[in-house]
């Protein structure tokens, strides 16, 4: 057993660091929250140029070919600065579902553009129903003239005001799993239209409507109606990913948290001396070692290509749970001047409950550990 | 024991209750969550005074009613419910009203009482400063008495409403030479006198509903003290367990989870899923604990004993309630609970969210939750200090 990073991984988590630290301040994390496009393309081809937007990829598509562990170790970063923008969107999801399920062509192509930074993707998933299950996905795509027409209504899709292709799912006949299929759209065809929601952590989640959308046949990513245990690939690695951007934004609320209990001075003394306050820290730091532990589990399972259903479930609905907690004890022990938009703590509270719902809520996942220890479903 | 209403009780709420209906068919106001902080209406709140519903419990004497504690209970209860928008009164109601009764001058009473009965008049609360928040007694804002005035100098931070509010309730130092709580005086202060800045703060939810207010060489009169020159700490200690110990301390969200609930009985997706029905009926379950615990304040009131720590005790207990139950609210909307109150397809006009930011908030003000456990342990429970 080994529980610590390797060199090289230290060393990407100490680059990241830095140049997160030097490229995205907290300034511009507020700034982009109030941009329409909610990110700033020059940090983007910067990010490209040190590999990150290939970091995940193989080599021979133009990527870096780090692990899938490697890239939990950035993410991680990326949460601990709030890092705002595509990238999730474009790498874990849009990049994931290609590796997943794309054609070689379209994998040189498509992963070979994202690499250079060239290319801002995303996936369009979820629908008005708020659901990840593939019972619930209801956008048609019929067979027409050789090529398919798209209809219907995804919500929640992140990031795809700015996106230059979506991995759209689509029903394509069947029911349930059966005749789901992928298919690549370009956002500004015809048919296809993008309003922003207004969500808690300010990101760029989008209703997208597809309108007879006509799509041809070298749109299809995969076979079609195979396209489902694709997107649970996607999905796992997603929660999981999404989980180490939590690792990392928990440690950060821990770190200003015990900071300013050093600091702030009431009765003559740090508040940090106050048995309840260090009870709150106690228990934050808790939080953070578990969640960073089970999810670099996971992360590490998947990154192995072992089975890892239980573990990535176990991860998300611990760390779903324990981000939003500790969150809200940083919150009580920055009292009141944690309450105000100009201090960092709300960026962090906002981003926890909007990741804690996503790829699944802690409830979500404990039904799937449910089934993973044997339980059968109820009746 | 009794756990119910007596018959004139029963009428009392029934009647509030057909007020606010037949206000929200003429689309007087829309039920929102919190808007005993940030609903301002002076017009709302005129209309509550011209009812007889401010200042019930008070003296006759002084336009009261001498109702119960619990008379007023039934009141705010229902205002609160239908999430109406009576921040404007709320204070001068819940805590400086009475104050002016206990220990203000006859002046006062007879110049302030009868316009907060009215809902004609709006107080802020100017406690905290920013060195000086749970360490209440530590403050600096300091009032120097001369021949003919006080001048007052300092700075609060946090102060609710304050660019809403006709006078602050201000505490400050009157005498920097004795120990921190034997040299602070409270005072009435017109919002309007020169030398008072009112800055806002945007707080966690993109809003303004706080305030830093300065205080630069304020000339107030002498007749602004309130209750003895540096006596204001005892004095303050009442008016910080009428503050605390109101229904607001767990209904803040209310309008929320009543629109939640009713979704729930309609929507088969979610009265379908058992860990919905187990979450929504253990908030059911841990609102009336709250409720009542609330209500045996009120109801010690009546019984004219002094609730020395049960206040603390029912606004630990509520305030933790209100930030469990906006999460749970935004749980069980899944995706949706993310969505803020301009989305198309926010559901719950985006209560949820809303509800889930402000609630931070929560368990700070008005004494944070640490504080009070303090007070519970030491005062309720007998527990040795260190
Ligand atoms: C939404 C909101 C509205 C408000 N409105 C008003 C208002 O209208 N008027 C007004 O005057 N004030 C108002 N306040 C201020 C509020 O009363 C203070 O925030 C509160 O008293 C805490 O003070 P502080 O923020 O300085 O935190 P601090 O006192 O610095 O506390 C920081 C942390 O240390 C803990 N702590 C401090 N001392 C101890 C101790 N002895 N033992 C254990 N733990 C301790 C606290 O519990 C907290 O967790 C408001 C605050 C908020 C958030």
């Amino acid at each position: 057993m080994d529980l610590s990073l390797s060199e090289d991984q230290e060393m990407l988590r100490k680059m990241a660091r830095d140049f997160l630290a030097n490229e995205c301040p907290k300034t511009l994390v507020r700034e982009m929250e109030e941009d329409e496009k909610g990110y700033s393309p020059e940090l983007w081809a910067k990010m490209a140029e040190q590999g990150w937007t290939g970091l995940p990829f193989p080599e021979k598509y133009g990527g870096v070919g780090y692990s899938f562990l490697d890239l939990a170790v950035l993410l991680e970063e990326m949460g601990r600065a709030c890092l705002p923008g595509p990238y999730f969107s474009t790498v874990v999801l849009a990049g994931g579902a290609i590796m997943e399920a794309g054609s070689e062509e379209q994998k040189q192509k498509l992963l070979g553009e994202i690499s250079e930074g060239k290319l801002i993707a995303t996936l369009a998933l979820t629908e008005p129903s708020a659901s990840y299950k593939a019972n619930d996905i209801q956008v048609t795509a019929a067979a027409e003239g050789g090529g398919h027409v798209i209809n219907g209504t995804k919500l929640f899709v992140p990031d795809a005001n700015v996106a230059d292709v979506m991995v759209v799912v689509a029903r394509t006949g069947g029911q349930g799993a059966e005749g789901l299929t992928l298919f690549l759209v370009d956002p500004k065809a015809s048919g296809v239209s993008i309003t922003q929601l207004k969500t808690i952590a300010s990101d760029k989640l989008c209703e997208v409507t597809f309108d007879k959308v006509k799509v041809g046949q070298d749109a299809v990513l995969g076979e079609v109606g195979k396209g489902w245990p694709m997107v649970e690939t996607v999905l796992q690695k997603a929660a999981v990913a999404k989980c180490a951007e939590m690792v990392g934004g928990a440690q950060q609320v821990l770190e200003m948290t015990v900071n300013y209990s050093k600091e702030r001075v009431q009765f003559g003394r740090p508040i940090g001396s106050f048995q309840a306050i260090q009870h709150h820290c106690a228990n934050m730091a808790i939080d953070v070692d578990g969640s960073r532990f089970i999810s670099y589990q996971a992360a590490w399972m998947l990154s192995e290509g072992m089975p890892s259903t239980k573990e990535v479930a176990m991860a998300k609905s611990w760390t779903s749970d324990a981000y939003r907690r500790l969150t809200a004890l940083g919150h009580q022990v920055h009292g009141g001047i944690g309450f105000t938009k100009d201090h960092d703590m709300q960026l962090y509270y906002r981003r926890a409950k909007a990741a804690e719902v996503t790829f699944g809520d802690g409830d979500f996942h404990r039904d799937v550990v449910a089934s993973e220890i044997g339980l059968p479903d109820p009746a | 024991m009794e756990f119910k209403f007596t018959e004139t009780q029963d009428k009392l709420r029934a009647e509030v209750r057909s007020f606010l209906e037949e206000e929200l068919k003429h689309g007087s106001f829309e039920p929102s969550n919190d808007a005993w902080i940030d609903g301002y209406s002076k017009e709302f709140s005129r209309k509550v005074g011209a009812k007889g519903w401010i200042g019930t419990i008070w003296p006759k004497g002084y336009g009261g009613k001498e109702w119960s504690f619990v008379d007023r209970l039934i009141i705010t209860e229902e205002l609160l419910r239908f999430g109406a928008p009576v921040a404007y009164h709320w204070m001068s109601d819940r805590q400086c009203g009475p104050c002016v009764i206990a220990y203000g001058s006859d002046e006062q009473r007879k110049d302030i009482l009868p316009r907060i009965i009215k809902g004609e008049v709006s107080f802020a609360l100017g406690m905290s400063e920013p060195d000086s928040g749970s360490d209440l007694a530590s403050l600096q804002t300091r009032a120097v008495e001369t021949e003919d005035a006080f001048i007052i100098n300092g700075q609060k931070i946090w102060t609710s409403g304050a660019h809403e509010a006709d006078y602050i309730y201000l505490v400050a130092r009157t005498d920097p030479d004795v120990p921190k709580h034997k040299g602070i005086s409270e005072f009435i202060v017109d919002l309007k006198l020169p030398g008072i800045t009112v800055k806002p703060i945007v707080d966690m939810m993109n809003s303004h509903h706080f305030n830093e207010v300065y205080f630069d060489s304020v000339r107030v009169p002498k007749s602004a003290l309130v209750g003895e020159r540096n006596r204001g700490w005892y004095q303050i200690a009442v008016q910080l367990d009428y503050e605390r110990s109101g229904l607001e301390r767990i209904m803040s969200p209310y309008p929320m989870f009543h629109m939640m609930l009713d979704l729930a009985r309609q929507e088969p997706v979610l009265y379908n899923n058992p860990e919905v029905r187990h979450k929504l009926t253990d908030l059911v379950v841990k609102f009336e604990v709250g409720r009542l615990l609330i209500y045996r304040v009120a109801w010690t009131l009546s019984q004219g004993r002094v609730p020395n720590f049960e206040s603390a005790m029912a606004k630990i207990y509520g305030t933790a309630f209100e930030q469990h139950l906006s999460h749970m609210a935004t749980q069980v909307l899944g995706l949706s609970g993310q969505l803020m109150e301009d989305s198309r397809w926010a559901p719950l006009r985006g209560l949820a969210s809303r509800s889930y930011l402000f609630c931070a908030g929560a368990t700070l003000r008005g004494g944070t939750s640490e504080i009070l456990r303090n007070i519970v342990a030491l005062r309720g429970l007998g527990l040795p200090s260190q």
